[in-house]
């Protein structure tokens, strides 16, 4: 997790890091049941950790820059590299929306095995890596 | 309870109109409903009308005037021109009122919709990592129910080319050139699988129709149509919508079957009586997802209608004859009601170099739009 240190998460109730890895934090309804991601705090809600491998339900590529705000990344239209997203099914829990690192976007497919992993996605105004949550292909392929 | 006549319809060419609010396309299309159905503003006895970013619509008073009038606002997203007409089919229908207004208008910046987060109740991280543009969801949609049901890229291109080709017959339209299969094929990849001629973009535009009681509907033209459905519906639980940072992993329904289904309902007629439709094509793959949600063929049965042409404008059951949104733009308070005057104008037979053939009786229209909201009209000669 070279990569995340020093850097400040994008918001303090998306995930945690545990000594075997991140883990993102869903909220389940205290009425239903029902999971969804992020924990919102409500009482209606309890935390619950979402398991870190899932599928690809589905993608796309975001191929133009996004309109900054809300966007925060630093790129300007000259420098903006296409970024990939999509639905990852964790099995029985919920479906995350996320970015997509690691993979080409033509070796994108649905239901392949995709795992949680912390990235820095922009800098803030005093230079620090600002990280996100994003899957990526599990090591080993499908 | 008395049965609800559109009888004047009019509208504010759709596009770019610079140095022309929003409200005073609006206000122009007030004052061509009115002089389509012979009537005049202080003949009103109510108006609801609505528009996502020019302001509140009562402003029209300003303009049209100031006449004492019962005028309400709507405001309900892409929603908001069939909840304003909603609202006034209630007016009438319950013997209130037998003589109003429905207007809708807008004008949005260019470029893609800016998202305040906080408006749509998500928190900001969820836009400053790049996830809240509504193109993106309209992609993973589709992308999925290619992957389901057999859509091809084909079908995309197909959407795309009978936009433009019934937009460039469309006087109102904003583009009215038609595009070639092999130009949509290449243009600019967007969001994958939709490229740029596949999206449509927010633009300008007006449109109004004077509502009035059947009973009193041929004092003001030859050619009433009926309102026979309106309705409006939002998500279920499970259903798949823009700005969800996270979906449940059961699926569940959207709100377009919900609205279509109450639609037929209350018209008492099926999908196989309908002979001309408007559905809400934001883009390329929503028109054709719509073309099942709605009931008119099953789940990747688009592909083969395409391109067999059965939704082109001679065909058993044309779609978007003006070139929906694609062609049209999307001012989200004019929108819904574009397809309305469109539909009337096919019904009425006035459709000039875009006109259906065999007369349909019956047309219906479809919008859809974040967060989750649906508003259909059945109507008919």
């Amino acid at each position: 997790m070279a990569a995340t240190e020093g850097g400040v998460p994008v918001a303090d109730n998306l995930f945690r890091f545990d000594p075997d890895g991140p883990v993102l934090i869903g909220g389940r309804s205290k009425r239903t049941g029902e999971i969804r991601f992020p924990f919102t705090g409500s009482a209606d809600e309890e935390p619950v950790d979402l398991a870190r491998t899932g599928t690809l339900w589905s993608w796309t590529v975001q191929r133009f820059l996004p309109k900054q705000p809300p966007y925060r990344g630093r790129e300007t239209k000259e420098s903006f590299q296409p970024y990939a997203l999509g639905y990852v099914e964790l099995p029985g829990q919920v479906r995350v929306e996320s970015r997509l690192v690691g993979c080409a976007p033509d070796a994108l497919q649905i239901g392949m095995a995709l795992e949680l992993t912390i990235v820095p996605m922009f800098a803030d105004d005093a230079g620090r890596d600002v990280l996100g949550f994003a899957f990526r292909p599990v090591a080993g392929g499908q | 309870m008395s049965d609800v006549a559109i009888v004047g319809i009019g509208i504010h060419p759709f596009g770019r109109t610079p140095g022309v609010s929003g409200l005073e396309q609006g206000a122009h299309a007030a004052r061509l409903a009115l002089a389509d159905a012979g009537c005049t503003w202080s003949d009103m006895q109510f108006a609801f009308g609505g528009s996502n970013d020019s302001g509140n619509a009562d402003n029209l008073v300003n303009l049209l005037g100031l006449t004492g009038l019962q005028f309400i606002n709507v405001k309900n997203g892409c929603a908001t021109g069939g909840s304003s007409l909603l609202s006034a089919y209630f007016a009438i229908k319950s013997g209130q009122y037998d003589l109003g207004l429905v207007v809708g208008f807008d004008k949005h910046e260019p470029g893609s919709f800016r998202i305040n987060t906080d408006d749509w109740g998500l928190q900001p991280w969820y836009g400053e990592i790049g996830l809240a543009l509504t193109t993106q969801f309209f992609a993973m949609k589709i992308q999925r129910y290619m992957a389901l049901h057999g859509i091809t890229e084909d079908a995309l291109i197909r959407v795309a080319e009978k936009a433009f080709a019934n937009g460039s017959l469309t006087p109102h339209a904003w583009r009215r050139k038609a595009l070639g299969y092999d130009e949509i094929a290449a243009s600019t990849m967007i969001s994958d699988p939709l490229r740029q001629y596949m999206f449509c973009s927010p633009g300008e535009g007006g449109v109004a129709l004077v509502i009035c009681s059947a009973a009193i509907a041929r004092r003001f033209t030859s050619k009433p149509i009926y309102l026979k459905a309106a309705t409006m519906r939002t998500r279920g639980e499970g259903s798949f919508e823009v700005f969800s940072p996270s979906i449940s992993v059961v699926d569940g329904e959207g709100a377009t079957p919900k609205a279509a289904r109450a639609a037929f309902e209350m018209a008492g007629i099926g999908p196989e009586d309908v002979g001309v439709a408007q559905l809400q094509d934001t883009e390329s793959g929503a028109e054709i997802m719509h073309m099942a949600e709605n009931g008119f063929c099953r789940d990747g049965e688009q592909e083969a209608m395409l391109r067999d042409g059965v939704t082109r404008i001679g065909g058993k059951l044309p779609v978007n004859t003006d070139g929906g949104c694609l062609a049209n733009g999307e001012p989200i308070g004019a929108s819904g009601l574009r397809q309305v005057y469109e539909t009337i104008v096919q019904l009425r037979g006035a459709g000039g170099d875009r006109q259906v053939p065999n007369a349909p009786k019956t047309g219906y229209t479809h919008v859809y739009g974040a967060p989750g909201v649906s508003a259909v009209t059945i109507l008919s000669r």
